[in-house]
């Protein structure tokens, strides 16, 4: 018999590894769990349809080279950004086409806490947070 | 962003094919990043650079002033900038530590004497998008353009 090579066992075991979409998906609602909760009273569910604009904007308020999250994430969310300044890759922020989007609370919040004063001059709220995560779960 | 598993393992393949020995002998190649902190937090807005590309004394400016990087925020929690800090400055190359780009070194001036209008096209954008014009600046090498 042929012997497999260490390379193609490579690949094949890493073909049995992306297969946690349910893992994915539990992290993303504990993450959207803890903004409900931070939300305070009158919380009545996130909205896709108010995390639209926050992503497309324009805003004011942040600098005026970034207006938008669309400004680095672009218009569409399926598609690959591109860092304004340095050009850099962003990989899209649908998670239809990158689905392990949302699924690290330190990572959501630290760039939430960076991106969110580019553009709007201020943090976003617990509610914005969980609008714009949710309209892009639904892309 | 965690670590996508689909990446690393078509990456992790790829970069065992091509490290081939005939690169490492001509200087065109420095050590990649090999630091889960330093490639995470330093590569999501341009690519982490190689400690190599900077002197000791240009990591630790730009590490003491994270919270106005080149006019950016990009602070991190004390114990994570400390460890990439260690990192960088253990990996360090020569240069002028007063200049805290890379792109302003000589050496870096010197390969890239060239119309500024190269570095503007929409699909290079900026200088330091090093692995639009050297595909394979991840992982160290620059001999291709
Ligand atoms: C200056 C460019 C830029 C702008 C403007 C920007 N972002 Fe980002 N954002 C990034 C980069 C770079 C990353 C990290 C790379 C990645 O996650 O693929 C990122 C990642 C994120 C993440 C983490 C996603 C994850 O999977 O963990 C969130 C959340 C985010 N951005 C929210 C926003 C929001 C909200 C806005 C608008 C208020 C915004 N961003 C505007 C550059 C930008
Ligand atoms: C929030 C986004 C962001 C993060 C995170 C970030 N940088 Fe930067 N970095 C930038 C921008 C923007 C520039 C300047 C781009 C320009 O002027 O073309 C820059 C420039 C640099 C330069 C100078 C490049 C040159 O030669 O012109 C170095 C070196 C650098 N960064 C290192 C780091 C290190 C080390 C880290 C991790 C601790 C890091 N960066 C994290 C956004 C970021
Ligand atoms: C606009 C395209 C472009 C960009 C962006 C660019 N380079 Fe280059 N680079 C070149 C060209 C062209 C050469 C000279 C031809 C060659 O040797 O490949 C070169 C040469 C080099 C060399 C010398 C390679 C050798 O043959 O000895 C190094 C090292 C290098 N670049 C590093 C960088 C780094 C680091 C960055 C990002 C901070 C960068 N380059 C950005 C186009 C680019």
């Amino acid at each position: 018999m042929k012997k497999i090579s260490p390379l193609l066992l490579l690949f094949l075991i890493c073909a049995a590894v992306p297969a946690s979409a349910a893992g994915n998906e539990a992290a993303r609602k504990d993450i959207l769990d803890g903004y409900a909760a931070a939300a305070g009273p009158g919380f009545a569910g996130f909205s896709a349809e108010r995390g639209r604009p926050l992503f497309l904007g324009p805003h004011a308020g942040g600098k005026p080279e970034t207006p938008a999250c669309a400004t680095c994430h672009t218009p569409d969310p399926r598609a690959v950004g591109h860092h304004y300044r340095t050009g850099r890759d962003i990989p899209p922020m649908a998670v239809s086409q990158t689905p392990d989007r949302f699924t690290s609370l330190a990572e959501v919040e630290k760039r939430f806490g960076r991106d969110c004063p580019a553009v709007l001059g201020r943090d976003c709220t617990p509610l914005e947070k969980g609008d714009f995560i949710t309209y892009l779960s639904g892309q | 962003m965690a670590l996508r598993p689909h990446l690393l393992c078509l990456a992790l393949p790829l970069t065992l094919l091509a490290v081939s020995p005939a690169f490492a002998d001509e200087g065109e190649w420095v050590p990649p990043v090999r630091h889960a902190e330093t490639l995470k937090e330093c590569g999501e807005c341009h690519m982490a650079f190689q400690p190599a590309l900077l002197p000791a004394g240009s990591w630790r400016a730009i590490m003491g002033n994270l919270s106005d990087h080149f006019g950016e925020d990009a602070s991190l929690p004390a114990a994570t900038a400390a460890s990439i800090e260690h990192y960088l400055v253990a990996g360090a190359g020569r240069g002028d530590p007063a200049l805290l780009r890379i792109t302003e070194q000589r050496w870096w001036r010197h390969e890239h004497d060239f119309s500024p209008s190269r570095f503007t096209r929409p699909e290079v954008r900026s200088k330091i998008n090093c692995a639009a014009c050297h595909k394979g600046a991840d992982q160290g090498f620059y001999e291709d353009d």
